[in-house]
């Protein structure tokens, strides 16, 4: 049976609600097992008091209590309403501690520097020996740090090396390779965060993030290229000037060089890197027609061809 | 499944919009799944403890934010010196 909640409180049998509240307040500051978690006991008492405060902080009971018709305990069973106390049912006082101490605490965890703590600790305990599971005191190394670049199309599909300055004012030389991707990190070593007691410097991790170019697309190594060609250059064949991220090329197109042709320049595509060897850049032709020509429209109308041709042959049977 | 109305319905002095606030400003933690906000226990431990935090030991809702941020580093240091081995109950 649980102690008479009028000396828990420390009150007087005929104290003001006022005063039990005050008093039940000064012990909960006091024994507030999250304001106490190096005392397993505050705990108890914190639930004695909240329990004491439940019976008299309501008055019915209060008065059902003071006449005898229940006891201490009589609260327990039933489930508390009202009062100041958090109005709860379920659970108990004070048991937010087991979870705030158990690993899903981490859930409530601020943006906090673990190796800030395990800092701490090693110079903490340093006097005090060794003891099982403590990082050895000494030399370590820098945190690495996190960085972001946005790299042209040009320069990642041909390499570069290109500055990028981070937030406390260096500059770092960032050699980017030919043949990256959106979402690669580059490690540069020993540019990340400084080490701690003579140890090594940090990295520093920069993602990339590769632009998408108006007229050249990816596709691994190699890149595609619509390339728009005249009604002559496509029936004549012949030199025409394609532009290449390197720089313009001279083609010479074949005869008879059909819309939808694909024309494969080897080694012209993303630059070769290492053991790799350069991608190719694939043309695929486009017959523009362009403006009515009068000479054009009366040459077709006279012209009858030497091999008929039906290009919607077949269309109508796989429809 | 821990539900807003479940979790509501766990504390009869709760008020449903200072609860908002709470998830709101990061004090409570809720798992968004469809439509709906998902707890878990510790949720519910945790505003049991902002009311009795609010209620019985009298903290205003301006100091709610910087009492929490205390217990919450206090926790993370000793999580962390149980992960090292140390509890912290035993005598330095």
């Amino acid at each position: 049976m649980a102690d008479d909640p009028y000396k828990i409180l420390g009150v007087a049998r005929d104290a003001t609600p006022e005063a039990i509240k005050k008093a039940y307040r000064a012990l909960a500051r006091k024994h507030h097992p999250d304001l106490n978690p190096d005392k397993p006991e505050a705990e108890a008492r914190f639930k004695a008091a909240s329990t004491a405060n439940e019976l008299l902080s309501d008055p019915e009971k209060r008065a059902r209590f003071d006449r005898g018709e229940i006891n201490a305990d009589g609260q327990e069973q039933a489930p508390a309403g009202g009062g100041f106390g958090g109005g709860f049912t379920g659970g108990s006082p004070g048991s937010y501690r087991r979870h705030a101490e158990a690993d899903q605490g981490e859930r409530y965890s601020q943006n906090i520097d673990p190796e800030m703590y395990d800092d701490l600790l090693a110079d903490l305990f340093q006097a005090h020996g060794r003891r099982a599971g403590r990082r050895p005191p000494g030399p370590r190394p820098g945190a690495d740090e996190h960085y972001r670049l946005d790299v042209p199309f040009h320069d990642a599909v041909l390499g570069a090396t290109v500055p990028l300055t981070l937030p406390d004012g260096r500059t770092l030389s960032v050699k980017i390779p030919p043949g990256v991707v959106t979402g690669q990190v580059l490690r540069l070593r020993g540019q990340g965060g400084p080490g701690r007691q003579g140890g090594p410097a940090g990295d520093a991790m920069i993602e990339l993030a590769v632009a998408d170019h108006a007229l050249f697309r990816r596709d691994g190594f190699d890149l595609h290229l619509d390339l728009p060609v005249t009604l002559k250059e496509a029936v004549l064949g012949g030199p025409v000037q394609v532009p290449t991220p390197a720089g313009p090329l001279r083609v010479t197109l074949p005869a008879a060089s059909d819309t939808g042709r694909v024309i494969r320049l080897r080694g012209r595509g993303v630059a070769a890197h290492a053991s790799r060897p350069a991608g190719d850049l694939l043309l695929t032709l486009r017959v523009v027609i362009g403006q009515p020509d009068a000479a054009l429209e009366a040459f077709l109308r006279d012209w009858t061809p030497e091999a008929p041709l039906d290009p919607r042959a077949g269309m109508e049977a796989a429809a | 499944m821990i539900t807003l109305d479940i979790l509501c319905a766990r504390f009869t002095t709760l008020d449903p919009g200072d609860l908002q606030r709470w998830i709101a400003e990061g004090h409570v933690r809720a798992e968004r799944a469809d439509q709906t906000l998902v707890f878990q226990e510790i949720d519910v431990e945790r505003v049991r403890l902002i009311l009795d935090l609010r209620e019985t030991l009298a903290v205003n809702d301006d100091a709610l934010p910087v009492v929490l941020s205390l217990l919450d580093q206090v926790y993370a240091l000793r999580r962390q010196l149980r992960r090292a081995g140390l509890p912290p109950e035993a005598p330095g």
